[in-house]
Parts: structure tokens; C-alpha cells; sequence
């Protein structure tokens, strides 16, 4: 049986037909609408999430099967004390699959070993977020027809984002992808991301202190929020918050072709006028999300052979 | 100065960095030994100055792989029939179980009543991440 808690426990290889499936599904969402008919997708919300609880779920009821869950821990048996092995145990009998969103880091992984169904990470803390992670790929191959062969520039708080982390490892996974950094000198992507990650796989980077110094290079943006709380001093914030806003007039060296990603939710990191912009693809990003969810509960629940090694491929 | 008899059959850790010897003892779980173990405090050593250093008689067979985390300077003789048989260096360990904790206040360890178990990231600069958060360990 297999698990999603890390976005590299699929190879490339699996990661890719799994994106190219969650394009099939794109493409003829009637082949798919009774795929899961008769199955219980349980979704373990111990923090409270919008976007990716109900895209979920809306994977799951337009694959025909059935949803139960809670969407916080007051309203779980964790209020009460129970452990996490304990109530993957309990879910074990009364659902087919589980999406478990923990606020402690590494509970979807102590979840899947004691688990008797297939257990999703659906954000644990600040450590991982592989759905977002694959639900980015979806989007950069979707928009420039393949993973790869892109210059991508990630910006803003790049120290704490669980989904930049998160991607940068995928990303090292494919052929001439080159990294920008764009973040205030506080924010930096950690040493060991850069030693442990990018730095053995190859791939060129180098860091920028303003999006406008490389706007023009750039295939992908890939946004993230600045938060007030990350810097050690309001000055430095308030110098440095409005580097990282993109607006229309930021825009106007970049590509044509460039696609804007942001993971979401965003608070002023991208000025509203941008959404207007065809290269503003975050909603769309965010709709791709569900489609590569439906395709990962067909695919973990073995009901699409051929996505997963040892799966029936 | 004090004398500890030499093993005829056994295992001689030496070179334990002073000190360490019963941190040592401790993670390799030598009291539950029923034979003969002698730990020594603080012998003369030319290289080091001082070291600690355990005689465990009569075992070959057991389980060192935390050595190399705890003490990387030791170095494990085993002896049969009065001789050195073989001598090396520990290696690190690729895994540790319940040898350290993680430190993390957000890691899932720290609510949870599971093994605390960390892996190698780093060989050649001896740094383990946790399991469960990756979190880097740090003496």
C-alpha cells in the first residue's frame, strides 16, 4: 500500500504519469464521475483549511464517492486526548482512504504507519505540503507543456515556506530547470536546501534581492507571502514589504509567456489589478489542485492501474 | 595504577574520548550483559592525553552502531583467544532509534508516544535529521 506524505515518495517517473492523468481527467471529467462510486474518502483536519479540505473533497464527490471527516481538532477525539495512531486505526474501518492536515510536523507520516488505508499529507505544520507540491508541477506543465527547460523565480519568504521548500525538491528532479531567489536578506532559502538539494543536483541558481533585477528572465514567478511576524524588526519590514508586492507595473519586463503561480491564500503579496493579467494563473493553479487530487485518490486507491509502481503498473 | 585483566575472548572498546564511557555503556545497553565488564575512567592515552575504556568478555556478536555516533575517536578491538582479531574504526549510523529526541516543539514527537528516530542527511559532516519533521539534530 502506498502513502503521499513526502512530495518525493513518488518518483519522477510515477509523478509524471500522475500529472498526465490528472490532465486526462481534466480533459473527460465524465470518464472519471463514477470512478470512486461506493468509497470514503475520510479528510482529518486537525487546523482548519479552506482551499485544500474542500478541493478534497471536491475531488472526491466528482469522482463519484462519498466524503466524512472533521475540520478541526476541537471537533475531533483529539480534544479528548487521542493519539494519532489511535484515530488512523479507528478511520482504518470507516473510510477508504484519509487526507490528514496536522499543525505537528511529521503526524501524516506516524499516521500512514499505523494506518490500514492509504494516508495523504495534506500539510503538516511548516514541513510539507505535497499536494500543493504536485498540484505547482500540474500547473508549470500545463502552462509550458513541460515540467523542465524553465527559469523560475521564487519569491518573498523563502525560509519558511513549507511549499517552496517542498517544490525546489521536485523541481531538482527534472533537466535544465534554473532557480532565482528572490527574498530580503532575512528570508533566505536555508543553507542546507541550497548544499543538500540544489547544489548537488546541477541545476544553476543564484539569489536577487528585487523581482524587477530578473523579471525579464523569468518563465515562472512563483509568489509567496512576506509575513509582518518573520522579520526581527518593523523597519526592516516595512523597507522591504513592498520589494516582494507584484503589481501591473512590475509586470511590465516580464515575459509574455510568464506564468504567476502563488500558492495561496495571499494578502497583499500580489496587487488585485494582476489578477486581470492573463499571465495570473494562481486561480486557475488552485481549480488544477482538484484535478490532481482526483487523480491521487484514483491512483492510491488503485482504481487507476499504471500510475504507481507496484500498483498494477 | 590499576590493573583490569586482558579478555581472552571479547570485545575491547577503546580510545573512548574521557568521559564518555558511561554514555557509552548506557546506549549499548551493556548492563543487560550477564558476563564480565569492566569500564575504565580516565587512562593515560599518548594521543589523547586521557580516554575511557570498556572490556566486555566472552561477547563478539553485539550491536555497535551507535559507537560511531556517540564517539567517532573509539575504536573497537575484537579479541579471540588471547589475540586481536580485528580491529576498526565505527562507522556512523545511517538510523538512530531512541538515542536522542527530537528538540522541535512543532514535531508530532513531541505529543506523541512513538520512537524518536533520526537518520543520516550528512556523512562527512555528521548531521542527522529527524523522521518525522526533518528537523537537524544538534548536540
Amino acid at each position: 500500500m502506498r502513502h503521499l506524505i513526502d512530495p518525493l515518495d513518488f518518483t519522477r517517473e510515477e509523478t509524471d504519469r500522475l500529472l498526465g492523468l490528472a490532465d486526462r481527467i481534466w480533459e473527460h471529467p465524465a470518464e472519471y464521475a463514477h470512478s470512486c462510486d461506493g468509497r470514503v474518502l475520510a479528510t482529518l483536519f486537525y487546523e482548519p483549511s479552506t482551499r485544500t479540505r474542500l478541493s478534497f473533497e471536491s475531488a472526491m464527490l466528482r469522482l463519484g464517492g462519498q466524503v466524512l471527516g472533521f475540520a478541526s481538532s476541537d471537533s475531533s477525539s483529539a480534544a479528548k486526548g487521542e493519539s494519532v495512531a489511535d484515530t488512523i486505526r479507528m478511520i482504518s474501518g470507516y473510510a477508504d482512504i484519509a487526507a490528514m492536515r496536522h499543525s505537528k510536523e511529521g503526524a501524516p507520516f506516524v499516521a500512514s504507519r499505523y494506518s490500514a488505508i492509504p494516508v495523504i499529507n495534506a500539510g503538516d505544520g511548516g514541513h510539507q505540503h505535497p499536494t500543493q507540491t504536485l498540484t505547482d508541477l500540474f500547473t508549470i506543465r500545463r502552462r509550458h507543456g513541460r515540467v523542465g527547460g524553465v527559469t523560475i523565480g521564487l519569491c518573498g519568504d523563502l525560509k519558511f515556506g513549507r511549499t517552496v521548500h517542498s517544490l525546489i525538491k521536485s523541481l531538482v528532479r527534472y533537466e535544465d530547470v534554473r532557480f532565482i531567489f528572490i527574498s530580503p536578506e532575512e528570508l533566505r532559502v536555508p543553507s542546507y536546501i541550497l548544499k543538500e538539494v540544489v547544489e548537488p543536483s546541477g541545476h544553476t541558481w543564484r539569489e536577487a534581492r528585487a523581482m524587477e533585477e530578473v523579471m525579464p528572465e523569468l518563465d515562472i514567478l512563483y509568489m509567496t507571502r512576506v509575513q509582518r511576524e518573520r522579520f526581527f524588526n518593523e523597519e526592516d519590514y516595512v523597507r522591504l514589504k513592498d520589494s516582494y508586492i507584484l503589481t501591473p507595473e512590475k509586470l511590465c519586463a516580464a515575459k509574455e509567456s510568464l506564468s504567476i503561480l502563488h500558492p495561496l491564500p495571499r494578502v497583499n503579496e500580489i496587487a488585485p489589478e494582476v489578477d486581470h493579467d492573463p499571465r495570473a494563473v494562481y486561480f486557475q493553479q488552485a481549480r488544477g489542485g482538484v484535478f490532481v487530487r482526483m487523480a491521487l485518490l484514483l491512483a492510491l486507491l488503485g482504481l487507476e492501474k499504471g500510475v504507481l509502481d507496484g500498483e498494477g503498473a | 595504577m590499576l590493573n583490569i585483566d586482558s579478555i581472552e575472548n571479547g570485545i575491547v572498546i577503546d580510545h573512548i574520548t574521557a568521559g564518555r564511557g558511561m554514555r557509552v555503556y548506557e546506549l549499548l545497553e551493556l548492563d543487560r550483559l550477564d558476563t564480565c565488564v569492566a569500564i575504565i575512567k580516565n587512562a593515560k592515552s599518548e594521543k589523547f592525553g586521557k580516554k575511557d575504556i570498556i572490556k566486555i568478555e566472552g561477547v563478539t556478536d553485539i550491536d555497535l552502531d551507535v559507537l560511531g555516533f556517540i564517539d567517532d575517536h573509539a575504536t573497537v578491538c575484537t579479541i579471540r583467544d588471547g589475540r586481536l582479531a580485528e580491529k576498526k574504526q565505527p562507522r556512523l549510523p545511517q538510523k538512530l532509534v531512541n538515542i536522542v529526541s527530537c528538540k522541535n516543539p512543532r514535531c508530532i514527537t513531541s505529543v506523541e508516544n512513538v520512537d524518536q528516530v533520526f537518520y543520516l542527511c550528512d556523512e562527512k559532516a555528521h548531521r542527522y535529521r529527524c523522521r518525522y519533521c526533518e528537523q537537524e539534530y544538534r548536540k
